[in-house]
C-alpha cells in the first residue's frame, strides 16, 4: 500500500449508530471528510463523547494518497463503507468499484 | 393457536421494562447517563452497538410465533430499519439499522404482542432454544414446550443468575432426533420415557461452541420434570460459585465441568440440588398443567387427504426436500429455505416476514417457528394445502428446495455487520450456494449440512458442520480454514481442521474437491458425514491439498 500514513479518528453517532469520522471541527459519515489527527486525538475523543456527540471514539490507521483516505485494516474499510453484502444500503450504492475498495 | 399467551404478570413485567428503557435511553440522550453507564443497560435490553449502526436482538422464545407477532417484526423491519430482518442460530430475529432514539417505540410495539428483546445479551441466561418441530414431529416422544416455557418464566430477570460468570444458553429437545444442536449448549435437556413409560428430564451440561468446542455430557439420566427447577437452580449455582470470573475465555461452564470432571460437577449439583429441594422452589403441578394447557394440539382436520398431487415436478422436489412428516394424519410440517442461491442466510425482507405470517394464519393455526438453521418453520399445514402454500412462496422467492443440502447454509453476519468477527462469512456462503445452485447437483450430493462463522466464537456454529469454515484474521487479510467431520445431531461430533487455510475464493473450490472425494468414495446410503467417518481426513486432505 502506497501513500502516507496517517491517523484518523472514528466513532459512532449516538442518536444514529451511524459511524462517523472526525473532521477536525466536527464528524461526518464520509471518510472523506476525516481529518489526520495528533497526540491530541484522545483530547478530542474524550471531549466529544462528553458532548455526546460521537460514542466509543478510537484512533485508526490509514493511507492517504491521491485516491483520498483509506483504513489499514478491512475492518474500519468495512465500516467506511457498509456491508459489502448490500451495497444498495452503503454509502457508496451506485459505485461498482466499491467492493474493489475494500479488498 | 397451540402456544403460551402472556397473563397479566407477563405483560405488566415487559411493559415495566419499557417504560423503564425508555427513561434509561431519555437520560443517555440529556447526559445524565454516559455510554460506561448506559452500556450495560442497553444491552440487557438486546441493543447492541455493531459495525454500522445498533443492533437490536429480539427475543423469539424456543422460537415459536405467532402470525400478530411475525408481522409486527415485518413492520418494525419497515419502520425502523431499513426492510428486512436478519433471523439468527439462536431462533431470534436481529435489526442491524437501529436508532437509539426509536429503541423505547420498537420495544412498545414488541410489547404490544407480547414480545421483548430482554437477556438477548449479558452474563445472564439467555433465550431458550427448542426443537422447531416441537408438538408437530411425528417422532416426538414428549413436547419440549411446556418446559421451554417453564424455563423462560424462571429464567427471566432471575435477580441470582444475573451477573454469571458468562452468557448461558439452553435448548431443550422432545425427541431422539436433535434438531436444536442440544449437547452444544450449556445445558441440554432432552424429554425422555423410561420403561415404565414415565416422562422424565435427561440433563447435559457443559457443551457449547466458541473458541474451545465441548459435547456436554450427561449428569443426570432421568429427573422427574416437576424438580426441573430445582435442579436447574443447582446446576446454576455451583456454576456461579465456581466458574471462572477472571479469564472471560475460560468463563463458561463446559471449562469448569471440563476442569473438575462430570463426576465431581454432578456430586456438587447433587449435593445442592438436595438442599433446594428442601426450599420448595418449585412451581405447584397444577401450574404446569396450566402451561400444558396453552400447547395443547390445534383442531387438526384429521379427515383431511393423506397423499400430496406431485405432478408439477418443482413441487415434488420442494415437497421432498422441505416437508416433514407430521404426527397427525393428513397434515404435515413445512419448512421454508431462508437461503437462496447467492442470498444472505437468514435474511428476509419486511415483505417475506409479513407473508409468512399470513401463510402461518391462513394455514398453520396462526403458528411459527424460527429454526436454529435460520429457515423458518409452518407446523401444522394440511398436506392438501401445501401446493397452495408453495405457490405463494414461489412468487415471494421463498420457495427454495434445498433444506438441509449444500445450499442451506449456516452463517453468522461476519465482518459485513459484526463487530467481533475478523472475516467476511456471508459473501463465502453467497459463492458456495452459487458455485452449487443446480438443484440437481445439490441432491446429487445429499444432506450436507455447512455452516460458517466469522470469528472464533463461533455463532455460525462451524464445529458442527459436516463442513465447517472458521473466518481469521491473517496479518490482515481474510483467511478461511476448513473443518470436516462436525455434526449438531444426535450423534453430535466436532468437526477438526483439515490444513492450512485460504482466501475467499480458495474456499469455495477446497468445498468442492471434498464434496467430490465423498461423491467418488460414498457407499449406498452414506451421507457426507458418514463416508467422512469411515475413511478419516486423509483422501480429503489429498484432495484438497494434493
Amino acid at each position: 500500500m502506497s501513500g502516507e500514513r496517517v491517523k484518523i479518528l472514528t466513532g459512532n453517532d449516538l442518536l444514529t449508530g451511524d459511524v462517523t469520522w472526525w473532521t477536525g471541527n466536527g464528524w461526518s459519515r464520509h471518510i472523506a471528510d476525516a481529518a489526520p489527527v495528533g497526540d491530541d486525538a484522545t483530547q478530542i475523543a474524550q471531549s466529544e463523547e462528553a458532548d455526546r456527540k460521537v460514542v466509543g471514539a478510537y484512533v485508526i490507521d490509514a493511507q492517504s494518497d491521491a485516491e483520498g483516505l483509506r483504513p489499514a485494516h478491512i475492518k474500519e474499510r468495512i465500516r467506511a463503507l457498509g456491508p459489502t453484502v448490500r451495497l444498495d444500503l452503503s454509502l457508496r450504492p451506485n459505485d461498482p468499484a466499491a467492493s474493489a475498495w475494500i479488498a | 393457536m397451540p402456544m403460551y399467551q402472556y397473563d397479566t404478570h407477563d405483560q405488566a413485567m415487559v411493559d415495566a421494562r419499557v417504560a423503564e428503557f425508555s427513561d434509561q435511553v431519555a437520560r443517555r440522550l440529556a447526559g445524565t447517563l454516559s455510554e460506561e453507564q448506559f452500556r450495560p443497560l442497553r444491552l440487557k435490553n438486546g441493543l447492541y452497538l455493531q459495525l454500522h449502526a445498533y443492533m437490536l436482538r429480539v427475543a423469539i422464545p424456543y422460537g415459536t410465533l405467532n402470525s400478530r407477532q411475525m408481522h409486527m417484526l415485518g413492520d418494525i423491519a419497515d419502520k425502523y430499519d431499513r426492510g428486512y430482518g436478519h433471523f439468527t442460530t439462536r431462533q431470534n430475529i436481529q435489526y442491524n439499522w437501529i436508532k437509539l432514539e426509536d429503541t423505547p417505540a420498537i420495544l412498545a410495539d414488541l410489547a404490544s404482542v407480547g414480545m421483548h428483546a430482554i437477556q438477548t445479551s449479558g452474563n445472564c441466561i439467555r433465550n431458550t432454544t427448542a426443537d422447531h418441530f416441537a408438538g408437530a414431529a411425528a417422532d416426538e416422544v414428549a413436547d419440549p414446550r411446556p418446559y421451554a416455557e417453564l424455563l423462560r418464566q424462571w429464567s427471566t430477570f432471575h435477580p441470582e443468575f444475573d451477573y454469571l460468570p458468562r452468557k448461558f444458553k439452553v435448548a431443550i429437545i422432545g425427541s431422539d432426533t436433535d434438531r436444536a444442536a442440544m449437547r452444544l449448549h450449556d445445558i441440554g435437556i432432552q424429554v425422555v420415557k423410561n420403561d415404565a413409560g414415565e416422562t422424565g428430564l435427561k440433563v447435559y451440561v457443559g457443551g457449547g461452541m466458541g473458541r474451545t468446542p465441548m459435547i456436554a455430557p450427561v449428569i443426570r439420566e432421568f429427573l422427574p420434570p416437576l424438580q426441573m427447577i430445582s435442579y436447574l437452580e443447582a446446576c446454576l449455582r455451583v456454576y456461579n460459585r465456581y466458574g471462572r470470573r477472571d479469564n472471560k475465555y475460560k468463563a463458561r461452564i463446559k471449562i469448569l465441568v471440563h476442569e473438575i470432571g462430570a463426576d465431581e460437577y454432578r456430586r456438587q449439583v447433587e449435593e445442592e440440588f438436595a438442599h433446594i429441594l428442601t426450599l420448595g422452589l418449585e412451581p405447584p403441578p397444577a401450574e404446569l398443567e396450566r402451561i400444558k394447557g396453552f400447547f395443547a394440539d390445534p383442531a387438526f382436520d384429521t379427515q383431511s387427504a393423506d397423499t400430496i398431487d406431485r405432478s408439477d415436478p418443482d413441487f415434488a422436489l420442494w415437497v421432498d426436500q422441505n416437508v416433514h412428516a407430521h404426527k397427525a394424519p393428513g397434515h404435515a410440517i413445512v419448512t421454508v429455505s431462508l437461503k437462496p442461491a447467492g442470498g444472505i442466510p437468514g435474511d428476509a425482507s419486511a415483505d417475506q416476514i409479513r407473508l409468512l405470517a399470513d401463510l402461518a394464519r391462513d394455514y398453520s393455526f396462526d403458528e411459527l417457528r424460527v429454526t436454529h438453521a435460520q429457515n423458518i418453520v409452518l407446523p401444522h399445514v394440511r398436506k392438501a394445502d401445501l401446493y397452495a402454500i408453495w405457490q405463494k412462496l414461489d412468487a415471494a422467492g421463498l420457495a427454495n428446495a434445498n433444506l438441509d443440502l449444500i445450499g442451506d447454509i449456516i452463517a453468522c453476519p461476519g465482518l459485513d455487520y459484526c463487530s467481533l468477527a475478523n472475516a467476511r462469512s456471508i459473501p463465502v456462503a453467497q459463492k458456495i450456494s452459487e458455485r452449487f445452485a443446480d438443484p440437481a447437483r445439490q441432491a446429487e450430493i445429499g444432506e450436507l449440512k455447512l455452516k460458517i462463522s466469522g470469528c472464533i466464537n463461533a455463532c455460525g456454529h462451524h464445529h458442527a458442520g459436516h463442513i465447517g469454515i472458521l473466518g481469521v484474521d491473517r496479518k490482515g487479510t481474510e483467511n478461511y480454514q476448513l473443518l470436516l467431520g462436525g455434526s449438531e445431531g444426535a450423534d453430535t461430533s466436532l468437526g477438526t481442521i483439515v490444513g492450512p487455510g485460504f482466501s475467499e475464493d480458495g474456499i469455495v473450490d477446497a468445498v468442492e474437491k471434498a464434496t467430490q472425494v465423498y461423491l467418488d468414495r460414498r457407499e449406498d446410503g452414506e451421507r457426507f458425514l458418514d463416508t467422512y467417518r469411515r475413511l478419516g481426513v486423509a483422501p480429503f486432505k489429498e484432495a484438497i491439498y494434493g
